[in-house]
């Protein structure tokens, strides 16, 4: 299967000039246009292992980047996001716009996918089992994601965690990690050779930059997973791992309040994150060192199999 | 005239959505996103047993809508009980208009159709006793600019819209269905006198028949702004589809237009919905209307005018002069609800003294 890497950057770009770059994500075909070097860049550079779409295949989301016009442009200029005609975020500046691309992936599968219960979590899989990590910013859950991704768990998502609802099973929604100031370096350093978007300073979150996905992870983004443990991870300075089981009604709510679409999906939201609270392992998980992390869920997993 | 766009042939003729190709409804959607008919295309598929001939992927994006629709539905239902003991209070029946009518009364534009606001009728004398009561229930009023405050209260056919402080719901409270300052005033007396309740729904009444057709005429041809100019189309060709099966319904409607004195946009209604969605309306209709149609010149003009603006809001759907067709409807929008001096005035102070974008009215 043609992947993004054997497209040649001026390709690349004349695609993404002309009628959009058409790739799969996950359960998802996009369409990205956008004549902003940012974009491009990023997707060369974490995208590559993306299978390309061509023409004559049906698109899910068409998102294009366009630079904002007047006077701006020529002193601070910024990039929007066209939903295919709808425009519903603030300009950013330009060196920002891979990021708003990311941005606008997740805005347009949390805001439309609902034949899926999508939480706002990270989710990764070993042995066919998930384990789900939801939390709010600032909790440690894209540096814990992206750490577990080096030490051979495979990603399903970062951001947005899809269970579908006919069948309760994970669907794979791989895509590049992001990651926030001291994290960079962190991983950085914890797995050498993971390769990163160019780090964007001054952002509403500080300093961003995006972690490519492992090319086994991308590669089985059509391979679903049952749904193993739910941890609600925190980072606490200098703590020793502590994971301490979470009484299942209590984690229904939690579920519920992280999930994008629990309300929208009326008695069949309610029905799916109790059937996912009945089928998993649920924990509060608190660490300060990522190999003391990495060892706790290592032991999950062995204790699942 | 030039092809139509896929979506109008689908609204048109919904089985046309069992032979496209994937690339068809990659387009289809677009334009049903854009138009804000992916929900009724589900329901069109729905209707006429076409789901199991849709490809999975495009299947799947319907299917999403219906989850989006069903939830409206539903949300609509509670809000309008709520209205509803909260002017049994005051002594005022519930009369819902547009969307939250179609759904309540379980009317064909009914399932599928989203829709922000729920637009209620009350009788001007009781204003003041029907805003005390909502907020009494919760309902919380907006615009607060003095010259918003004015430009509702002393111009307007509504209240500023208000909005439910814990559910966020929007309500807008109208007395008339033209703003006091048009040319045209139909009698809100009358149509609130020829109201229907609505079977199994005790205290919900919805405007009658024609006249609710009359509105959703006058609502979408009385307006400057058409990014939803089609699916108001739709409620029409749907409307008149459902109660012009009843033959009384053609001699009743044309008459009791040219009671409120709204001929005009009626005629306009059947025209597009006929030329654009193939509506079916009978000779009689246009010959009973012939006095409000307008004169050659003028009828060509707008014919350019609406049927660029009564598509879809999606690229594929627009030429070149898409853009001034919508400039141009926009402003005889105005010019219809406002005398000159007033609108001149009007626009003066939304450009340069209104404090900010958001509370722009017009």
């Amino acid at each position: 299967m043609l992947t993004l890497s054997s497209l040649s950057p001026a390709e690349l770009r004349h695609r993404m000039s002309i009628d959009g770059l058409r790739f799969q994500t996950g359960a998802f075909v996009a369409c990205v246009t956008s004549p902003i070097s940012h974009v491009a860049d990023g997707l060369e550079r974490l995208y590559g292992d993306y299978p390309l779409r061509d023409k004559h295949d049906f698109v899910d989301f068409y998102l294009n980047l366009v630079p904002v016009g007047g006077l701006r442009r020529w002193f601070k200029p910024q990039v929007q996001f066209d939903h295919d005609g709808l425009r519903p975020f603030q300009p950013l500046p330009h060196d920002q716009a891979f990021s708003m691309f990311e941005w606008a992936l997740n805005w347009c599968v949390s805001g439309r996918a609902h034949s899926y219960l999508i939480i706002h979590a990270a989710v990764v899989e070993k042995n066919g089992r998930a384990a789900i990590l939801p939390a709010p910013p600032g909790s440690g859950k894209s540096t814990l994601c992206a750490a577990l991704v080096s030490r051979g768990w495979r990603l399903l998502s970062d951001e947005l965690t899809l269970i579908r609802i006919q069948d309760g099973q994970v669907v794979p929604s791989p895509r590049p990690i992001s990651l926030k100031n001291g994290s960079i370096e962190l991983i950085g350093r914890y797995a050498p050779g993971t390769v990163f978007s160019r780090p964007v300073a001054d952002t509403a979150k500080g300093t961003i930059a995006h972690m490519r996905p492992p090319a086994d992870s991308v590669r089985r983004a059509q391979e679903t997973a049952q749904p193993g443990w739910i941890v609600f991870p925190r980072y606490v300075a200098n703590a020793a791992p502590a994971l301490i089981p979470l009484p299942r009604a209590r984690a229904f709510l939690k579920i519920a309040e992280n999930a994008f679409n629990y309300s929208l999906l009326g008695a069949a939201g309610f029905k799916a994150v109790g059937d996912l609270v009945e089928a998993t392992d649920i924990f509060d998980f608190s660490y300060s060192a990522l190999d003391d992390a990495v060892a706790v869920f290592e032991q999950l997993a062995g204790l699942g199999a | 005239m030039k092809p139509l766009p896929l979506l109008l042939r689908a609204l048109r003729d919904p089985r046309v959505m069992a032979g496209l190709t994937l690339p068809d409804w990659d387009l289809l959607l677009r334009q049903a996103t854009a138009a804000n008919l992916t929900v009724s295309l589900y329901h069109l598929a729905q209707e006429h047993a076409l789901l199991a001939h849709i490809p999975a992927h495009p299947r799947e994006h319907l299917l999403w809508g219906h989850v989006l629709g069903e939830r409206h539905r539903q949300a609509v239902r509670f809000e309008a009980a709520a209205i509803g003991a909260a002017l049994a209070d005051a002594g005022v029946p519930l009369i819902l208009l547009k969307g939250a009518a179609y759904v309540l009364a379980d009317l064909p534009p009914g399932p599928g159709r989203l829709f922000s606001d729920i637009d209620i009728l009350v009788p001007k004398a009781r204003l003041d006793d029907v805003e005390n009561v909502l907020k009494l229930y919760g309902w919380a009023g907006s615009h607060l600019d003095a010259y918003d405050q004015r430009y509702y209260r002393q111009w307007m056919h509504e209240i500023p819209p208000m909005q439910h402080m814990q559910r966020q719901s929007v309500l807008d409270v109208h007395h008339a269905i033209l703003p006091e300052t048009a040319a045209v005033r139909p009698d809100p007396d009358k149509l609130r006198a020829a109201a229907c309740a609505v079977p199994g729904m005790p205290g919900v009444q919805v405007l009658a028949p024609v006249d609710m057709v009359l509105h959703s005429a006058t609502h979408l041809f009385y307006d400057g702004e058409f990014d939803k100019g089609l699916r108001d189309l739709f409620d029409l060709h749907r409307l008149l589809q459902h109660f012009g099966a009843t033959p009384a319904f053609w001699d009743i409607l044309p008459r009791r237009a040219h009671e409120l004195e709204l001929a005009r946009p009626l005629f306009y209604a059947l025209r597009y919905a006929s030329l654009l969605l193939g509506t079916v309306v009978p000779d009689s209709a246009f010959h009973a209307l012939e006095s409000a149609r307008p004169g050659r010149l003028l009828l060509g003009a707008m014919d350019q005018l609406f049927e660029r603006a009564l598509l879809p809001a999606h690229a594929s759907c627009a030429d070149s002069f898409t853009a001034s067709a919508h400039f141009l409807l926009y402003m005889r929008g105005n010019w219809l609800r406002m005398p000159p001096v007033l609108l001149a005035r009007h626009l003066f102070h939304k450009a340069f003294l209104s404090k900010s974008p958001a509370s722009a009215v017009a």
